[in-house]
C-alpha cells in the first residue's frame, strides 16, 4: 500500500511490523472472579480473594468475556476454535499475585483472520491492504504499580488484576508507521462496533506491543525488537519510526540488533532497552490444572453470530446503496460512534441524504468549534430529527434551520435547550407559503428596480438571482424559496 | 529427559527458591530419578490417542457476567507484609 523506505548509507531498507494489541474486554465482572471491572475505584476495592490469589481460590471463567472474544473473532472473519484451553505463563512480578498469568498459548479461542485497512478511511479511493491476524486469545490483566508514592516502596493496586483482555496478534504484514496507524484505527473501530472493547487508549483499555525489524527490500527478515505498552496511535507511529531508524543506523555502523524488549519514551520520542534479565522470557507455560478446556457449542456460536452488528465495511456499502456519496458513507462509518448516531437519526425518520449532509456539515462544524466529540454533543438524534423534519416538510427553509440550530446550541449551553419547533414558534420563523404576501413584495421590488427588470427581460438571466435575494430579504428569510422562484418567474415573464 | 546442575539452579532461580550448592547436587539426583520414573510412560504407544485433559468427564463451568464479589479490601490486605494505606507496599521494583 505505502512504499515506506528508510534511506541508509548502504541503500534502502524496508520495515517489517507486527502488532500485539491488548484490548480490555467490556464486561461487568472480571475474567475469573465476580469482582467489578469499574474504572477509577478506590485502590484494592475491586479485588476478591481470587484476584488476590489467596490459597485455595479457584478461577471460574466469565461467559461474557469468552463470548466477546468469539464475536470479535467473527467480526474479523477469523477461525473460531470450538476447543481452546488456558495455560499458565509463569513469572514473578509485584503486580501479579498469582505468580503466573492465566493466558492461552497453545490453543487460543480465535485463530486466523484478517482486516482490511486503508491509509485514509475517509477517502473512498484510498488504496486498501489486508493485514493478517494470527490469533486472538483471552488472558488476565495484571495489577497496577505506583512508584512515586514512597522513597523505598512501590505501591500495588490490584483493581485491574484479573480483568479480561483479548490479545490480538497481527501477522508481520505491516510495512510503515502509517499502515500501523491505519490498522490500529480500523481494529479499534471494529472493537467498538462489536462492543467488545471501548477502545479507550488513554484509560489503557487498548495498548499495543510493537514488533519492528528492518531488512533490505525483499531480503531475509531481520532481528526484531518489541516495544511494550504503547498507548496511543501517534506514539506507536513515532516509536516505529524511531526504532526502525535506530536499527538501520546500528546495522550500518557494524552492530547487530539484539532481540529485546524496549520502552517508548513519548517525551524524548525514543525507545529504550528495558535491560531485562536474561531469563525473563522463560515463562514455563503449561496447561492450567484449575481449568478445564473451553468447549463452545452450536447454540453459543449461533448467538455470537446473530448478535453481531453490521460492521463498518458492510455499513458503508449499504449507505452508498442508499444514495449517499462515497465520501459521506466513508466518514459516517469510520467511527462506530458516528455510525450509531446516524443510525439513530435515520430511526427517527430523517431522510438519509438530508441527515448525512446536516450531520457532516452543521453538527460536525458546531462540535468542532466547541471542541467536543459526537458523544458530548448537546443535541441528540431525536432533537436533531425534530429540526430536520421542519425543513423536510417546508415549515422552515435551510437557512432558517441554521439559525434555529444555533439557538438550540445557545440555549443548550445555558443549560436548558429549546426544541426546534418551540424556537420556530417563539421567534416566528415559520416560512410562509402565503403567495399573496410574496406577490405583494415582488411587485414592490419590481417597481423599485425597473431598470433591472428591463435588463432581465432583454436576456440578462443572471439577474434572476438578484430578484430572489431581494424577495427573500423582504420576506425576512421566511418565504418558501420554491414559491418565490415560481412567482418570480411568472411576474418577470 | 534429564537435568543437570545448571538447569536445577535455573529452575530454582525462576521459582525464587534459594538452594545451596549441596542442595542443588542432591536435587539433580532426585529430579533425574523422578524424570526417569515418569519416562516409563514413554513405553506406551499413544499414537492417535487424544491427550486427556481431566480424569473425570466434566465440562467447564462458566459464570454469568455479574458483580458478586470484591469490596473486601481489608480482608485482601490483612496478610500483606506491608500495608500502605489502601495499597500493598512492596520493595521498590522500578529499574
Amino acid at each position: 500500500m505505502s512504499q515506506y523506505r528508510i534511506q541508509g548509507n548502504t541503500g534502502e531498507w524496508e520495515v517489517v511490523i507486527g502488532l500485539e494489541v491488548h484490548a480490555q474486554i467490556t464486561s461487568e465482572s472480571k475474567l475469573f472472579s465476580g469482582s467489578s471491572t469499574g474504572f477509577g475505584a478506590e485502590p484494592n476495592s475491586h479485588v476478591s480473594l481470587v484476584d488476590a490469589a489467596m490459597p485455595g481460590m479457584l478461577p471460574v471463567p466469565n461467559r461474557e468475556c469468552l463470548r466477546q472474544a468469539v464475536r470479535t473473532g467473527m467480526a474479523i472473519n477469523a477461525q473460531i476454535n470450538r476447543w481452546s484451553r488456558f495455560d499458565r505463563k509463569n513469572y514473578f512480578y509485584a503486580d501479579l499475585p498469582q505468580g503466573y498469568q492465566i493466558s492461552q498459548l497453545y490453543h487460543p479461542i480465535v485463530g486466523e483472520g484478517a482486516i482490511e485497512v486503508t491509509l485514509n478511511e475517509k477517502d473512498p479511493d484510498s488504496p486498501t491492504k489486508k493485514i493478517g491476524i494470527e490469533r486472538i486469545h483471552v488472558e488476565q490483566d495484571a495489577g497496577k504499580l505506583m512508584h512515586d508514592q514512597h522513597p523505598t516502596m512501590s505501591f500495588v493496586d490490584l483493581n485491574r488484576s484479573g480483568v479480561a483482555l483479548m490479545e490480538i496478534v497481527s501477522r508481520p504484514d505491516i510495512s510503515s508507521p502509517q499502515e500501523a496507524g491505519a490498522y490500529l484505527k480500523k481494529l479499534r473501530s471494529i472493537l467498538r462496533y462489536v462492543g467488545s472493547c471501548d477502545g479507550n487508549m488513554e484509560q489503557g483499555s487498548m495498548r499495543a506491543d510493537v514488533n519492528v525489524s528492518v531488512r533490505k527490500p525483499g531480503g531475509e527478515l531481520g532481528t526484531r525488537t518489541e516495544t511494550k505498552n504503547v498507548n496511543s496511535i501517534r506514539f506507536m507511529m513515532q516509536a516505529i519510526e524511531y526504532e526502525a531508524q535506530r536499527q538501520v543506523d546500528l546495522i550500518e555502523s557494524g552492530g547487530a540488533v539484539v532481540q529485546e524488549t524496549r520502552l517508548f519514551d513519548p517525551n524524548r520520542q525514543e525507545t529504550r532497552s528495558m535491560r531485562s534479565k536474561e531469563d525473563a522470557h522463560d515463562y514455563r507455560y503449561f496447561p492450567d490444572p484449575d481449568l478445564l478446556p473451553v468447549e463452545l457449542d452450536d447454540a453459543f456460536l449461533e448467538e455470537c453470530r446473530a448478535s453481531l452488528p453490521e460492521l463498518p465495511d458492510a455499513k458503508r456499502a449499504r449507505y452508498e446503496a442508499m444514495g449517499l456519496t462515497a465520501y459521506n458513507a466513508a466518514v459516517l462509518t469510520a467511527e462506530a460512534e458516528t455510525a450509531f448516531w446516524f443510525e439513530d437519526l435515520l430511526a427517527e425518520g430523517v431522510d438519509a441524504k438530508q441527515g448525512s449532509n446536516w450531520l457532516m456539515s452543521e453538527l460536525f462544524g458546531a462540535l468542532n468549534k466547541m471542541g467536543k466529540t459526537l458523544d458530548e454533543s448537546p443535541v441528540n438524534p431525536k432533537q436533531a430529527a425534530e429540526l430536520l423534519s421542519l425543513v423536510a416538510d417546508g415549515t422552515i427553509s435551510g437557512s432558517i434551520a441554521k439559525q434555529v440550530f444555533e439557538i438550540m446550541l445557545e440555549t443548550a449551553a445555558q443549560g436548558n435547550m429549546m426544541g426546534a419547533a418551540a424556537i420556530v414558534e417563539e421567534k416566528g420563523l415559520k416560512q410562509t407559503s402565503d403567495t399573496g404576501a410574496i406577490e405583494a413584495e415582488i411587485a414592490k421590488i419590481m417597481a423599485a428596480n425597473e431598470d433591472k427588470v428591463a435588463e432581465y427581460r432583454s436576456g440578462k438571466d443572471k439577474l434572476f438571482g438578484f430578484f430572489v435575494g431581494q424577495t427573500m430579504k423582504a420576506m425576512q428569510g421566511k418565504a418558501n424559496p420554491q414559491i418565490i422562484n415560481d412567482l418570480l418567474k411568472k411576474a418577470l415573464g | 529427559m534429564s537435568v543437570d546442575k545448571d538447569t536445577v539452579n535455573k529452575i530454582a532461580r525462576l521459582s525464587r527458591i534459594a538452594i545451596s550448592d549441596a542442595e542443588a547436587d542432591k536435587m539433580v539426583g532426585e529430579l533425574n530419578g523422578i524424570l526417569a520414573w515418569v519416562e516409563q510412560l514413554g513405553e506406551v504407544d499413544v499414537t492417535g490417542v487424544e491427550p486427556m485433559t481431566a480424569v473425570i468427564p466434566n465440562k467447564l463451568r462458566l459464570r454469568e457476567d455479574v458483580v458478586t464479589d470484591g469490596d473486601v479490601r481489608d480482608k485482601v490486605l490483612a496478610n500483606a507484609p506491608a500495608r500502605e494505606g489502601s495499597f500493598f507496599g512492596v520493595p521498590k521494583v522500578i529499574e
